[in-house]
């Protein structure tokens, strides 16, 4: 067998039919690029969900009203009202969580802002002064609210970037009245723009929890407690003891009971990514279909080729070719072709994804990254020529099997 | 020892509605170095006989020993082998590999031999040489005349120096004096070469350049003998 002289006469086979091996591999090539770009941008999303959730830290623990959402009808569930000043003011003590730096209670909400005649929709985050830390969000011009605005319910708010441009224009906003449920709040600093992620700050306004409690959504209750611990060891043993004050604080004895959860920014992570995991792994698996319908195709043509070239196996038969080398050469023909169709496929998912991380990035403030999709291509690939080799087979046994006489009559 | 040696062959097709019996018993022994043609008109299993012959198909019954040894006792891939190695064919239709130029063409059976290729392109050049085709060496089949493909086919028959040709109406698609062409190599070539020629052919003007004639009819041979007035076909030819 001389594999060169076999790939050789595959490749002249091939190129002498050219625009009939484009065709039967166009399937091929559409169904490779769709997984490649399905997975690029499968992984470019982990990426950036990464990101998002790293860049809160790994020290915080989130904890959330209601029970652990098990399914989607459970999100209900996460609108309850549990968490309450009495259970910050118990986290907060050291006897209870010592591992504790601290806490922060969170409340959220959205509603329209005003100044002058301009209104814009907002949210709103009313937190205490660490949520600068927490989050980075500290103001790029102007001050941020202070613990002592927090205790006298100041009517003081820090607004994003996007908010300022849509009320204030190029008017400097420092020290204006911004105007929320007919109260006005004195602005006292401006955050830098940000871009969309996990929070979209630069639509939003900060203010102390308990002036949003207070004069803007008249409610005792959080929407989330974050407890930042002294290091990430201590995570672990920091959940127990947050979990256990929170159920002495709610009495509660049966842990399935819980009215709240605890989430970590691991939980979140892996949560998002087994989500973005099963999507991209689903549609993958469509586009996968398209390489099975592409595969027939091929056989289809392996088959006709086989027909059209009765004759050519007749003579290479008398002059001394084995059955097996016959299928040989057949089956090298089919891998070739989709081997061909699947690195043209790549090539095609990769430039795709590449395109779509430009437009993103160019038209949107999300920062999204290309990441070249290793696992896509090499899938793609290896499923391109494992189509051939499936499809390859009963063609390239047809053209074997030829009586070499039969083969020679053939006109 | 004869190379080949053919006792009682039989051959049925039982294909379609009435079985046909293309060889009713055909004997006989060919020497090494004999120039046989193998004569009748369509139908008188000629070609049925051939083909057994060059182990492209296998007899009902009867036995086949070429080189010493029953064709039987071969295996599919052992027949192969013998096809590529001692056999050569050249046939009426030519079976040039189209797009492909006459170099290839002449390769073609190299790429199944165990030939080490770093002799490949001598013997291809060799044999296009000996049939006096170098001038086309690198021109595609569909650039050459009738005259010229038949000699190309010599030429992939002769790459793999075999023991023997098989000429199946070799000079059937050519003109009367591009089929003198091909005879003369095929005389040259038995001559020179002492290798054995089997020739199928309905017309005795061609048969007559072998040195012996089997005359077959309706499956079986009418007459066997020795051409007695022999010509060199270069001599009619330059008649």
């Amino acid at each position: 067998m001389h594999w060169k002289h076999v790939i050789k006469t595959s490749l002249t086979s091939l190129r002498i039919n050219r625009s009939r091996s484009l065709l039967t591999i166009a399937g091929m090539i559409i169904g490779v690029a769709s997984i490649t770009l399905i997975m690029s941008l499968g992984e470019g999303a982990q990426a950036f969900i990464l990101g998002q959730v790293q860049g809160i830290g790994s020290r915080t623990i989130a904890v959330l009203p209601g029970r652990q959402p098990t399914s989607p009808a459970d999100t209900a569930q996460l609108f309850s009202d549990s968490l309450k000043q009495k259970d910050v003011e118990a986290l907060q003590k050291k006897e209870n969580v010592p591992e504790g730096e601290l806490v922060m209670p969170i409340v959220l909400g959205a509603d329209t802002a005003s100044y002058g005649n301009e209104t814009y929709n907002i949210t709103l985050f009313g937190a205490t002064e660490a949520i600068q830390k927490i989050l980075d969000v500290y103001p790029s011009s102007g001050n941020f609210y202070t613990d002592d605005d927090v205790r006298q319910y100041g009517s003081v708010i820090v607004i994003g970037n996007k908010v300022k441009e849509k009320l204030f224009a190029d008017e400097d906003p420092i020290g204006k009245k911004l105007r929320i449920k007919g109260k006005n709040f004195r602005i006292i600093g401006v955050l830098p723009k940000k871009g969309s992620g996990l929070f979209d700050f630069d639509g939003a306004a900060l203010l102390p929890y308990t002036t949003a409690q207070q004069y803007i959504f008249g409610t005792k209750f959080f929407n989330r407690v974050v407890v930042q611990v002294h290091s990430e060891d201590e995570i672990t043993s920091a959940i127990v003891n947050i979990e256990n004050t929170l159920r002495d604080s709610h009495g509660i004895t049966d842990p399935s009971k819980d009215d709240f959860f605890v989430e970590t920014p691991a939980d979140v992570i892996s949560r998002l990514g087994v989500v973005t995991s099963a999507l991209t792994l689903l549609l993958a698996s469509l586009a996968a279909i398209s390489l099975v319908v592409g595969g027939i195709g091929i056989m289809n043509i392996m088959l006709v080729s086989v027909t059209e070239r009765t004759r050519e196996i007749g003579l290479r038969k008398a002059i001394g070719a084995t059955e097996k080398e016959i299928m040989i050469q057949f089956l090298i023909e089919a891998i070739l072709l989709t081997f061909i169709g699947g690195m043209l496929g790549v090539l095609l998912g990769v430039s795709l994804s590449l395109l779509s991380a430009f437009l993103v990035n160019h038209f949107s403030t999300v920062a999204w990254s290309f990441i070249f999709p290793i696992r896509g291509a090499l899938l793609g690939i290896g499923v391109s020529v494992s189509i051939g080799l499936i499809f390859g087979i009963y063609p390239a046994k047809q053209a074997a099997k030829k009586n070499p006489i039969e083969a020679l009559r053939f006109e | 020892m004869p190379l080949i040696e053919v006792k009682n062959l039989k051959k049925k097709y039982a294909e379609g509605e009435f079985p046909t019996v293309a060889l009713h018993g055909v004997s006989f022994d060919i020497n090494n170095g004999e120039f046989v043609a193998i004569m009748g008109p369509s139908g008188s299993g000629k070609s049925t006989l051939l083909h057994i012959l060059g182990f492209l198909d296998s007899q009902t019954s009867g036995t086949y020993h070429f080189d010493g040894k029953k064709m039987q006792d071969y295996d599919d891939e052992e027949l192969a082998r013998i096809r590529n190695k001692k056999m050569g064919f050249v046939f009426q239709a030519f079976n040039l590999l189209p797009r492909t130029s006459v170099y290839e063409n002449v390769l073609l059976p190299l790429v199944y031999s165990d030939i080490p290729e770093e002799n490949w392109d001598e013997l291809v050049k060799q044999a296009i040489l000996s049939v006096g085709l170098e001038s086309r060496m690198h021109h595609e089949p569909s650039e050459l005349s009738g005259g010229e493909k038949q000699r190309a086919a010599i030429a992939r028959a002769l790459v793999t120096d075999p023991q023997i040709i098989f000429a199946d109406e070799p000079t059937g698609n050519l003109d009367s004096k591009s089929g003198q062409a091909v005879m003369e190599i095929l005389q040259e070539l038995n001559e020179r070469d002492n290798r054995t020629i089997v020739l199928i052919t309905h017309e005795t003007y061609t048969a007559e350049n072998a040195e012996r004639i089997i005359h077959m009819l309706d499956g079986e041979i009418e007459r066997d003998h020795p051409v007695t007035n022999r010509k060199s076909a270069k001599a009619r030819y330059e008649k």
